[in-house]
């Protein structure tokens, strides 16, 4: 054989990977957030579910968040190498093929729906089917390329993880677990479109159209603002619905004022290292946002469990 | 010409550096063929309840 003939076949057939690089296409700090937001939905819905049963409902989950974002390293590796956001995953830097990647996450895909499915129902597993149906299909081959409104559409995806984690333990989906997906629905443009913004010549590098890229700076800024004025009122939603309570609600009032507050710094930036100041602060500050707002719903849970014990362990002490 | 790490006639012969990360993914494999069964062993005992009890002796 050839030495190019030889370099081709051992390039193709021996994988270079570490497990670790198998771990990273599971893009583990989304799925940290994804775990957050399920757990709190499968907290709050009524009914209960054994704690083991919950912890691997929470595990499937985990995994087919996991799964879908390992598929969409696969289509996305032309994109991904020439950003320098992405450059170094694993299938641009050459440590995991293509096709590696792809069956991965298609077996982590299967596996993790039939264990949700078998642990809890068939709805809840339908809905992560769908979930990571949505992320894939719909956005990372459809939207991604092909709209200034991948994200807003695309952020459906993102937003089930708390409707998947309420359908574990009542098999059905009420307005509660809506008004979770609303929250993390609205919150994804302000989010995106603020890292959108700084980084706008790497997307303009890849192709992808996002909006600053095509409506614009200024245009991106007023939706920013617009999609902010959209989002508070579903944040303060569970307070009124009743499913938050007053801690919640000062908690999504702080969080709405500093929302608020970043998005109108985004508005007004006058000067270009203002704009990229502002436009970081509302990156991070909504993760922080988001972050507060449902961990004061499960900070108000565990009060609520914690409290009845606690006074029963006093009356038997006294 | 074969490449170094290539015999003749015989297929690709990993390096050294190959070959350990060949077994670092079979480890890894391992582990998690390991722990889906124990997940599924855990899932059927959760399932059954107190009727995993319920057998002729």
């Amino acid at each position: 054989m050839s030495e190019l003939g030889a370099d081709i076949r051992r390039e193709t057939l021996i994988s270079n990977a570490d497990p670790e690089d198998f771990l990273a296409l599971l893009k583990p700090r989304v799925m940290s957030l994804v775990v957050f937001t399920a757990l709190v939905g499968l907290v709050l819905a009524p009914g209960s579910i054994h704690p083991v049963m919950g912890a691997i409902a929470i595990l499937a989950i985990a995994v087919g968040a996991g799964a879908s974002g390992a598929l969409n390293m696969w289509y996305d590796a032309d994109i991904d190498a020439v950003m320098k956001r992405t450059v170094n995953r694993p299938i641009p830097a050459g440590r995991v093929s293509r096709e590696e990647a792809f069956g991965f996450g298609l077996l982590l895909s299967f596996l993790s729906v039939m264990v949700l499915g078998l642990t809890t129902n068939w709805v809840a597993a339908g809905l992560l089917a769908f979930t990571i149906f949505f992320y894939v299909v719909i956005y990372t081959m459809w939207l991604k390329r092909s709209t200034a409104q991948n994200i807003v559409i695309g952020g459906a995806a993102g937003a089930l993880p708390p409707v998947v984690g309420w359908a574990a333990v009542t098999g059905s989906v009420t307005l509660e677990p809506v008004i979770l997906f609303a929250i993390i629905f609205l919150w994804t443009p302000p989010h995106f479109w603020a890292l959108a913004l700084v980084k706008s010549d790497d997307y303009g590098r890849a192709g992808i159209p996002m909006l600053p890229n095509v409506a614009g700076e200024k245009a991106t800024r007023l939706q920013i603002l617009l999609y902010t004025l959209i989002l508070l009122p579903f944040g303060l939603a569970p307070f009124s619905m009743g499913f938050g309570g007053w801690f919640y609600g000062a908690v999504a009032l702080l969080g709405s004022c500093a929302m608020l507050l970043w998005a109108l710094r985004i508005f007004l930036a006058r000067t270009e290292d203002g704009l990229r100041r502002a436009c970081w602060r509302m990156f991070g500050g909504s993760i922080a946002y988001l972050f507060a707002l449902f961990a004061a719903l499960l900070v108000e849970w565990c009060a609520g469990r914690l409290a009845p014990a606690l006074s029963a362990m006093r009356g038997a002490l006294s | 010409m074969n490449s170094p790490a290539e015999g003749k006639g015989d297929g690709i012969r990993l390096t050294e550096e190959e070959k350990a990360r060949q077994a670092k993914r079979n480890r890894a494999i391992a582990l998690a063929i390991a722990g889906l069964c124990l997940l599924f062993y855990v899932i059927t005992v959760f399932k059954m309840g107190s009727a995993i009890l319920n057998r002729p002796l």
